[in-house]
């Protein structure tokens, strides 16, 4: 009997779990539910190239020709909506069900939402590529832009605006933007760049709420300040895509909760990318990483788990990059609150520099602005250095 | 034709990114040198700022490996092979014969 798995979402950690099963020798059925309409596409390009319209839906699709001798059965434009946990069967939407050996869960992860902006035009998130094609849209008509967060897509989102010619205005409830991954030093420059490159932001500010009838027309701030706007985008985080797995049985928390290798608590169910929880030694406890080399990474161990093979060997450190106003950063290892940064090579105040974090003395983790070479070499020293997560 | 730089200014291990309107990155794997497309073919990342291991250049932004000999891309997520070039050292310089198609293109 051959088996079949199930993989439960079609994006960069659906799709890298596919290849992976086949690489490790899964020879029966496998078959990818999406929700999105779409095949899979990277989502990185949505806030920088393919906002500025510079890149295509096919620059970004993220199958290759190679993927067609991976024989998967596509369920597209498919939700799930359940688990069944003892037959390991999932439930579609569309009222059939996917009965499998074993199940890769892969939903990612979906952008969380401003209470009360429901109905009103002019107001998105970033997460699709529908949202991305509506933003882009209403982006090439509009003359000034309220960014409602700080974080990754809020910059990314601010500095391709700026480079459309948009007035922009970013709004951060905390007083320094990129805090928590970069730490407030750190963050602080990137503070910088929104002002090197004539973009307003106001941090410490709480939105109190959206103005217009039906069309937005202004942010009001806690502090009485109104922003005039004709588009808002709200980038205020990603919760998991796991409130379908409710009555699964699967054990939930910030995602879906899982040992060092993907394993669920329960058997044949693994999970992989923006919704799973991974449990980490150095952190001890689980962490939700939502970055895309991790996405693209861990399926390796998920599908070595699910086939009873070997894990593959140590994992790689943490690794992210993000693109702010022409600016390259590069961010890699585990870093805490109390380490601390110190710059190695260039100048902060050229926007080109390498900074390596420290603890007790040893690096634990290192930040490149628009110094890929350098940061590629103490990327690689950090690996051994930093025990597998 | 281009001429690079002299052999003695690009040491085994290292390379060298030669400014053009498509720029070419050279490198020098154990004394033999070699020349490539430096754009990466997924997105847009200097492949001469990446990890030279043998003749693969591991991208810095992405972490595809490319083969320095062919071209070809060993993994995801870059699909089309880079441009390779050929390479004439001649007198302790190195120059780089482009070539003129995009052949790794799909
Ligand atoms: C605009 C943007 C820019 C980014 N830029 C960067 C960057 O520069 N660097 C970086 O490191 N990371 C970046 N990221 C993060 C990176 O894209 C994510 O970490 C990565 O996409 C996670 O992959 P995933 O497959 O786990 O989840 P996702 O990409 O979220 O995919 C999950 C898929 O599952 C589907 N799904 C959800 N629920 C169900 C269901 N019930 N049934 C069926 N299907 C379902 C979803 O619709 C989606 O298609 C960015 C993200 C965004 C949105
Ligand atoms: N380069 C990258 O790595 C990159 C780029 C884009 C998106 N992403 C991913 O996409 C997801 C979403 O990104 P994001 O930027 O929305 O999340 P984020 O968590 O990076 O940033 C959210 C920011 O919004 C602020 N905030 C929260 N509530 C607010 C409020 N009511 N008013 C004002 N500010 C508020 C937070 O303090 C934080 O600074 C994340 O998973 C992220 O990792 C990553
Ligand atoms: S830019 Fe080279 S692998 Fe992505």
């Amino acid at each position: 009997m051959t088996s079949t798995i199930a993989v439960v979402g079609a994006s960069l950690a659906g799709l890298s779990a596919a290849r992976a099963l086949r690489e490790q020798g899964h020879d029966g059925r496998i078959v990818v539910i999406g929700d999105e309409v779409h095949a899979p596409y990277d989502r990185p390009p949505l806030s920088k190239e393919f906002l500025a319209g510079t890149t295509t839906v096919d620059d970004i699709a993220l199958g290759s020709p190679e993927d067609d001798a991976l024989d998967l059965e596509w369920r597209l434009g498919t939700r799930a909506v359940g688990l069944e946990r003892l037959s390991r069967s999932v439930q579609l939407a569309d009222g059939s069900e996917v009965r499998a050996d074993g199940v890769v869960l892969a939903t990612g992860a979906r952008a969380r939402r401003l209470p009360g902006s429901d109905g009103l035009s002019g107001v998105h998130v970033l997460r699709t590529l529908d949202d991305a094609v509506a933003l882009r849209a209403d982006l090439a008509v509009a003359e000034r832009l309220v960014v409602i967060g700080a974080g990754f897509i809020g910059a990314e989102v601010a500095s391709t605006a700026r480079q459309l010619g948009l007035d922009v205005t970013v709004v951060e409830t905390q007083p320094v933007p990129l805090a928590g991954p970069l730490g407030g030093e750190l963050g602080a420059v990137c503070a910088e760049l929104h002002a090197d490159h004539g973009t307003r932001l106001l941090t410490g500010t709480g939105v109190a709420g959206l103005i217009g009838t039906e069309r937005v027309e202004a942010v009001q701030l806690t502090d009485g300040t109104r922003l005039p706007a004709d588009v808002v985008v709200v980038g205020i985080g990603a919760l998991p895509n796991v409130e379908w797995l409710a009555h699964s049985g699967v054990a939930l928390g910030n995602g879906v909760l899982t040992d060092e290798g993907c394993a669920t608590n329960v058997p044949g169910v693994v999970a992989v990318g923006d919704c799973a929880a991974a449990w980490s030694v150095p952190a001890g406890r689980n962490v939700r990483i939502e970055h895309w080399t991790h996405a693209l990474e861990q399926p390796a161990t998920a599908a070595a788990t699910l086939l009873g093979g070997a894990p593959p060997v140590a994992c790689p450190v943490p690794y992210f990059w993000s693109d702010q106003y022409g600016a390259r950063i590069q961010f890699a290892g585990s870093r805490r609150e109390g380490d601390v940064p110190r710059v190695v090579e260039g100048d902060v105040a050229e926007r080109s520099f390498l900074a390596v974090y420290e603890r007790d003395g040893a690096p634990v983790a290192v930040l490149g602005m628009n110094q890929p070479r350098l940061f590629t070499r103490w990327r690689r020293q950090l690996r051994p250095a930093v025990p597998a997560s | 034709m281009i001429t690079v730089c002299p052999t003695s200014s690009l040491p085994p291990g290292e390379a060298i990114r030669v400014p053009a309107e498509e720029p070419i990155a050279v490198f020098n794997v154990d004394g033999e040198f070699f020349a490539i497309d430096d754009t990466c073919t997924h997105q847009d990342a200097s492949l001469a700022d990446g990890w030279l291991e043998g003749a693969t250049i591991e991208c810095p932004l992405h972490a595809s490996c490319f083969d320095l000999r062919t071209g070809k891309p060993s993994g995801p997520p870059a699909k089309v092979a880079v441009r390779t070039h050929r390479v004439v050292v001649a007198d302790g310089m190195v120059h780089v014969q482009v070539s003129a198609a995009a052949e790794g293109a799909a």
